[in-house]
């Protein structure tokens, strides 16, 4: 076994080990236990998806674990990838969770479950057959149905999300399972060998193609399959928030990745059309909702879907660019959508942990009730600040970078992808613009109401910080922003190489990588450069050579405090403030035709007169148009059928035999006719 | 050599000049009203005033509320370094392309529209609040904007833009370049806070938007708000104007003599389009402000046509 498989046994074997350890742990020593063996399996995961991605790939056959198919693992370059994003994500929320967990987690559930939730995300990118991707699979949606529940004794909206969770993920399954079992039976084996090497015929590829994006799509919250995904991550406790929003969602990617353009070699155009159409509408769907939204933990839910969007708009990009001959853009835009899953992956994790603290702290997440953290939680204020810089793609922050690159991929699209391209290129640059001008509005009211003013209500006003373990956890993810963001050459040649060797027709050996350079970033065959550390160089010295500047020309004097501009009308209250409500207002106002508010006004007069108001009481709320109209009324009719169906089962014994007996005539008679 | 010249001579030029730019696009409208005016160096002279005042922190707001005006002003510096106004040959042009310029011009707006909500009165964040919604339906038209001018030249490099166009001026009113230049002025419009969309001169709190946000503000704190606000006109029209009108620009090759040229190009393009704007502004309202997105949906059309005018009739 060489250094990637020890590795990657070793952060299996720590997980499994340690789920059975803190079952039998005392409370108190439960959450350091699982949290350390649950950093150490993360970093181990981390290093093997690192050593695999420089070349050193690891394959293990077992099959005796699985009765009739055996396991079967494999770490190639793309597995890879997917492995060292969860290490990451893992040690980073493991290291928070230790502190976390004394807000009433450290029950044996969950703290047994997350290291088998992380075993099971590093298993998924390493399956290598049919029957250990789906059992990987479904071992996650089972791990983290577990951690959605952990909180339901305290809130109701927890066994809703959790409902809406089972049956999304499992309808999921279930297309996955379709496409992959048909693909195997067409293909004549299992493995994913034999599935790449299988010649299906055309029908069969876009049945296989479909089905196994619908499920992989509704893993990575794409609309319309997304609903479920802004109710179970944030009712989430917030570490499991982070694994599931930066590292789950990736799986999602990464299905369709291996299976459209791995084991079917890439397809028509019109899958890849599809894909982008589908990342396209979640991106604008996704960040609109977060805009206007004022639960923290909701609004970062939302900008998931919104980001994995701008992935698939990358990754459908790529297909349908590698569907017209041009490799060298589809593996820039695959590149760009890599870098993007990464950069999503950091910056979120860092989100997710922020907010945690934040309701660790003030006990809500609602926005319209925090503020003024800045004073009370200086730490957690600042490393909020990178990860909305960053999820607002702006330099010099690491979303930035990712976006950057999307962004050339597409321009340099339209002069040769014919009229298809034409169309298709510049709306999606629209909607990247669109979605990152929303993106900025959303993270300025995120971290504008949130964290900076006065606080807005009792609870904020108590805030804390959150305590050392917590911040460490939020550090490392700074870290790894910080690192992407100024020097994203520590993981774009790696991630090129892969692009460049996944892109269908690229050859053997892979043609040259679409961007390289280490300072300066330069795509290769295009003109187009950038250097995101120089950039922040220049900002900092401009911005400290101002402030030199107004040291040495403006007034000298001290600063003076004084009383904020309140009209000559006494001490302005907390009530005064802008909430995220009213600050959302404008945006809500302009795309009111695609949201459909929904607001009423119950206005009470007074017993003496209708002219004088005696109390005024006014709610509003933004639903999802989607579910709405896509699954209400499934719902409805499911609800329908069910009540119709009470009719046939009156609790009489006699009527039940004879559906019995029926039921039994009917397939006799069935059978005497056909066979 | 002369690229370094170039680049410094541009951050002082626009750091120097574009006080007197607003000066001089106030003395025109006062004159085109009736008024005598204030002079064309009357904003240095506030400027002046204000940094000499007393610094003041008002009660509850902390580093952010600080830090913005530092921010702001320094994304326009290095905007000024970055764009080809005096010269193509800027050091920093693969540094930062068209993308990254606008990216860096929204960090400005971002952080002055913290500092806004950093006060937590009704002002800040309305101001940011408008700001904001602003910025988020301008982008769109930007990036088409960018995209359309950069499908001529295969690049969003700035430096590689403006020099295709000094080399084929009749590309400058081809279709492609006429729909971007008045999308992209729309733009510039909205990013500074222009009439239609916002006057700059305003004090009333149903229509200000980025006098809302900087209402705090006081002493040399507002000092750099509103040299940082000069700066980012000059930068935006000086920008324009090497976009669709690049003559005079030193490119490749050219000497000191080609860069004290430039500069007085770059001095004669903005000045020209400061008075234009000024003496628009002369004959037009503000908009409502919920007329203003159908405005940004008309410049982003526009921005839509002049990319497929770029692929259609290439």
């Amino acid at each position: 076994m060489n250094l990637t498989g020890t590795l990657f046994v070793a952060a299996l074997g720590l997980c499994l080990a340690a789920a059975p350890a803190a079952v039998l742990t005392p409370r108190r020593a439960r959450p350091l236990l699982a949290g350390a063996a649950t950093t150490a399996a993360g970093l181990a995961g981390a290093a093997a998806g690192v050593t695999a991605l420089s070349g050193q790939g690891w394959s293990a056959r077992l099959d005796g674990v699985l009765p009739l198919a055996g396991v079967r693992l494999d770490l190639d370059p793309l597995g890879a990838m997917f492995v060292a994003v969860t290490g990451a994500v893992a040690v980073c929320a493991a290291v928070y969770g230790v502190a976390y967990a004394r807000h009433g987690l450290d029950g044996r559930v969950a703290q047994a479950t997350p290291p088998l939730f992380v075993a099971s995300m590093l298993l998924v990118p390493a399956a290598a057959s049919v029957s250990t991707l789906l059992v990987a699979w479904e071992l996650m949606a089972l791990t983290s149905l577990l951690l959605v529940l952990a909180e339901h004794r305290r809130r109701a909206a927890v066994g809703e999300a959790a409902l809406w969770y089972a049956v999304m993920t499992h309808l999921g399954f279930a297309a996955i399972l379709a496409g992959l079992a048909g693909f195997a039976a067409l293909a004549g084996g299992e493995t994913f060998e034999q599935l790449r090497a299988a010649g299906l015929p055309p029908g069969a590829r876009d049945a296989v193609f479909l089905a196994t994006l619908a499920g992989f799509a509704s893993k990575a919250g794409i609309v319309p399959l997304h609903v479920w995904l802004a109710r179970a991550h944030p009712e989430a406790p917030s570490q499991v928030s982070a694994l599931m929003s930066a590292a789950m969602v990736n799986m999602g990617v990464y299905g369709i990745l291996r299976v459209g353009l791995d084991l079917l070699h890439g397809g028509p155009a019109w899958w890849w059309l599809l894909v982008l159409g589908a990342g396209a509408l979640s991106a604008l769907f996704g960040i609109l909702q977060a805009a206007v939204a004022s639960d923290l933990k909701r609004l970062l839910g939302h900008s998931t879907t919104e980001n994995m969007g701008l992935v698939l708009i990358g990754v459908g990009a790529a297909g349908f660019l590698a569907s017209g001959g041009d490799s060298m853009l589809a593996a820039l835009a695959l590149a760009a959508a890599l870098l993007h899953v990464v950069n999503h992956s950091a910056f979120k994790t860092l989100l997710f942990l922020a907010a945690g603290s934040v309701l660790h702290a003030t006990g809500t997440r609602d926005l319209d009730a925090l503020g003024g953290l800045r004073a009370r939680m200086p730490c957690t204020t600042a490393l909020f600040a990178v990860g909305a810089l960053a999820a607002s793609a702006l330099p010099p922050g690491n979303g930035f970078v990712s976006e950057w690159l999307l962004l050339q991929s597409l321009i340099h699209a339209l002069p040769t992808s014919g009229v298809a391209g034409a169309v298709t290129m510049p709306l999606a640059v629209g909607v990247i613009a669109l979605s990152a001008g929303l993106a900025i509005a959303t993270f300025v009211k995120a971290f504008g109401v949130g964290f900076l003013a006065r606080p807005r209500t009792p609870g904020a006003e108590r805030a804390s910080e959150s305590p050392p373990a917590m911040i460490g956890g939020m550090a490392l993810a700074a870290a790894s922003c910080v690192i992407l963001a100024l020097a994203p050459a520590t993981v774009l040649p790696g991630l090129s190489r892969l692009a460049a060797s996944l892109v269908p027709g690229s050859g053997h050996p892979p043609g040259p990588v679409p961007v390289s350079g280490e300072v300066t970033l330069r795509l290769t065959g295009y003109e187009g450069t950038i250097s995101p550390l120089l950039i922040a160089v220049a900002l900092a010295i401009a911005v400290i050579g101002l402030l030199g500047a107004v040291r040495l020309f403006a007034s000298r004097r001290a600063r003076r405090a004084a009383r904020l501009w309140d009209c000559g009308a006494g001490p302005m209250s907390p009530r005064m403030e802008y909430t995220a409500t009213s600050f959302a207002e404008p945006l809500q106002r302009v795309f009111d035709d695609v949201l459909e508010p929904e607001s009423d006004l119950d206005v009470t007069p007074t017993k003496e007169s209708a002219y004088l108001v005696e109390s005024v009481r006014f709610r509003a709320r933004i639903p999802d148009r989607i579910e709405r109209r896509l699954y209400d009324p499934v719902l409805a009719a499911a609800g329908a059928l069910g009540r119709a169906a009470t009719g046939l089962a009156n609790g009489s014994v006699h009527r039940y035999l004879a559906y019995g007996f029926y039921a039994l005539t009917a397939v006799l008679v069935a059978l005497a006719v056909i066979w | 050599m002369t690229g370094l010249i170039g680049a410094v001579s541009q951050v002082v030029l626009v750091a120097v000049g574009s006080p007197l730019l607003a000066g001089l696009m106030r003395q025109v409208r006062a004159r085109l009203e009736g008024r005598a005016g204030a002079g064309v160096a009357q904003p240095w002279r506030d400027l002046r005033k204000l940094a000499r005042k007393e610094p003041i922190t008002p009660h509850g707001t902390g580093w952010v509320f600080r830090l913005a005006p530092l921010v702001l002003a320094g994304t326009v510096l290095v905007v000024a370094a970055v764009v080809p106004l005096v010269t193509t040959l800027s050091p920093m042009d693969g540094v930062a392309d068209l993308f990254a310029v606008t990216a860096l011009l929204a960090l400005g707006s971002v952080a002055l529209a913290l500092g806004g909500l950093d006060t937590g009165t009704a002002f800040g964040g309305m101001g940011a609040s408008r700001e904001v919604t602003v910025m988020a339906l301008v982008e769109p038209t930007i990036l088409l904007s960018v995209f359309a001018l950069s499908v001529r030249v295969g690049s969003t490099n700035l430096g590689a833009i403006v020099t295709s166009a000094v080399h084929d001026p009749l590309e400058v009113i081809s279709p492609v370049s006429l729909l971007a230049a008045v999308a992209l002025a729309v733009v510039t419009i909205a990013e500074t806070g222009r009439i239609p969309v916002d006057n700059p001169s305003t004090h009333l709190e149903l229509t200000m938007i980025h006098e809302a946000m900087i209402l705090e503000y006081s002493g040399p704190d507002l000092a750099l708000i509103e040299w940082a606000s000069a700066m980012r006109l000059s930068v935006l029209l000086g920008l324009l104007a090497s976009l669709f009108a690049p003559w005079g620009i030193a490119t490749a090759g050219a000497g000191l003599a080609a860069v004290v040229l430039g500069m007085a190009a770059l001095v004669i393009k903005v000045a020209a389009l400061g008075v234009l704007l000024a003496a628009g502004e002369v004959f037009m309202a503000k908009l409502r402000l919920f007329r203003i997105p159908e405005l940004l949906a008309g410049s982003f059309m526009l921005a839509l046509l002049a990319v497929a005018a770029s692929f259609f009739l290439a």
